[in-house]
């Protein structure tokens, strides 16, 4: 199994609320997955900035003065936020290559976790509620964000075997199943120039996406293309800087609830994620139809 | 009318009361109310009870079910009346996959549309669809009738047996061995009566239907046949 879930905002009012919407909705799917949790949050940077979201297994040795230490190294200021064993850097969107590079240098056993304009990631082994509370998630704001809960089958239970998986700038994504050509796939993807992080097949799903964005497709296109090219089982839920996109296997045997109102698109692996939500009860709820693309963007 | 609010009084407390109700019983009406798609609820009922519920439900509800009338006043999750025995299940709203699997008797009606593997191994049950089922329904229908009033998505009756299914809109496309087959009297007189059983007599008739069954080619093995599996 594994549970997922997913908003979309529409109405602007909602987004103070969008963190602890989305904690709600993944400590309800907590039985499809104890393993590890996630959760992708797309919230705006302060203009000129971008986000390094960032995790260590050493959070007090690592992160202390790595503000200060990236500022010298790429000469402009960085700010840092520690959230338990990730940080969260802001840093001048025209330095973001400079200061991962310095990071590399200066912190080599720091992991990244996201990239982007607007997005951050944070994940860890354990519950939902215990991993949603670590990051205090349930206080984020944003347009849009994608939880997940993980029963592992593929890779090992780790911190970066966790969902969601970053490929790119502001790119997530998350899976429920399994893929059978992902060892294939991955040497193709690093033959052209990906690297990985771990042996997940869900990461290669990622890192496949994030390929055809590069290659100049759409997120809808690119999603289309991954019906022909992954094989196995699969309900993905992908996110942009913009966007949200759903799609599922052709058997379409992972479960997945879909519900839309004027205020937000909202996902989940069962419809009891998603019954707290405002105006669900006229909400148009539905369930995606096998080998079919589904995308929202703004 | 007994009511049972889900939220306050738990799953478990549900079951054991309508497991507790057997042969006959002055309890006959029950309510649930806030299933917040929780599942299993109202599943292994063994009694001639009358029981809605009001709102969505997930996995499995109305699993096994014996004898008893069960309304879902919303949709229903995976599984629906699995392997239900005998009695009746009506859901006004839509049902997730694998809804009526292997049932061996009584009567699911769904209001909405089904969505895959709709009736998968049926064994017995007569199952009525007032819109459309997704792919793989009715694989490996051994007997039982399906009657679909909308269309039917691919591969219908794959490996099916002695199951009937009863198809009025488009079917996209047929499983192995699954073949067309002519409507006799009897069918129309049996279409006529799971179509008023299933509160569909309004809406379609008979003799919009079409009939599809087993070819008959796959219960043997016989190599001059291989490619048809």
């Amino acid at each position: 199994m594994c549970g997922i879930v997913g908003l979309f905002l529409k109405d602007p009012k909602l987004e103070p609320k969008l963190g602890a919407m989305l904690t709600d909705m993944l400590i309800t799917m907590t039985d499809r997955g104890p393993d590890s949790a996630g959760i992708a949050i797309y919230g705006g940077a302060k203009d000129g900035l971008g986000k390094i979201t960032i995790q260590s297994a050493n959070p007090d040795k690592d992160f202390k003065n790595l503000d200060g230490d990236l500022h010298d190294a790429i000469g402009q200021p960085v700010t840092i936020l520690v959230k338990s064993t990730h940080a969260v850097l802001e840093v001048p969107l025209d330095q973001m290559a400079a200061a991962r590079s310095a990071l590399a240098h200066l912190r080599p056993t720091v992991k990244v976790m996201s990239v982007g304009d607007a997005i951050e990631i944070f994940k860890e082994v354990g519950l939902p509620k215990d991993v949603a509370s670590r990051f205090d998630v349930s206080k984020m704001k944003g347009t849009h964000g994608i939880g997940h809960t993980r029963m592992a089958t593929e890779s090992a239970v780790t911190t970066m075997g966790a969902h969601p998986f970053s490929t790119g700038s502001d790119q997530c994504l998350v899976h429920n199943g399994s893929l059978s050509n992902h060892n294939g796939l991955r040497r193709e993807l690093i033959r052209l120039g990906k690297t990985f992080e771990t042996q997940n097949d869900t990461e290669v799903a990622a890192a496949y996406v994030s390929r055809k964005l590069e290659e100049g497709q759409s997120l809808g296109q690119a999603l289309e293309s991954g019906l022909d090219d992954l094989d196995g089982f699969y309900t993905f839920v992908v996110g942009t800087k913009n966007g949200f996109g759903v799609v599922r296997d052709p058997i379409a045997c992972k479960p997945a609830v879909m519900a839309e109102t004027d205020q937000y698109v909202a996902f989940g692996s069962e419809y009891r994620a998603l019954v707290n939500l405002p105006g669900i009860e006229d909400a148009r709820v539905w369930e995606p139809e096998p080998a079919t693309v589904y995308f929202w963007e703004r | 009318m007994q009511s049972f609010d889900l939220g306050k009084e738990g799953l478990r407390a549900l079951n054991s009361a309508l497991h507790g109700l057997k042969g006959q019983t002055n309890m006959t009406d029950w309510e649930v109310v806030n299933p917040k798609g929780a599942h299993a609820i109202a599943a292994g009922v063994d009694a001639p009870v009358d029981i809605t519920v009001r709102g969505s439900t997930g996995y499995y509800c109305a699993g096994m079910n014996k004898q008893a009338t069960i309304r879902i006043k919303g949709s229903a999750g995976p599984g629906v009346a699995e392997n239900m025995m005998s009695g009746t299940v009506i859901i006004d709203g839509n049902a997730s996959q694998y809804a009526g699997a292997t049932g061996r008797g009584g009567l699911l009606v769904i209001k909405g549309n089904a969505s895959s593997r709709c009736g998968v191994s049926m064994k017995g049950i007569d199952i009525v669809v007032h819109g459309n089922i997704g792919h793989m329904s009715a694989f490996m229908a051994q007997s039982g009738n399906l009657v679909v009033l909308g269309d039917a998505g691919d591969a219908l009756g794959d490996s099916l047996y002695e199951a009937r299914l009863f198809v009025r809109g488009s079917v996209k496309s047929l499983g192995a061995d699954c073949i067309e087959k002519e409507m006799r009297p009897e069918h129309y007189a049996l279409l006529e009566d799971l179509l008023k059983r299933g509160e569909a007599d309004g809406k379609a008739k008979p003799e919009e239907f079409k009939r599809y069954g087993s070819a008959r080619k796959l219960y043997n093995f016989n190599i001059d046949n291989a490619a048809a599996y």
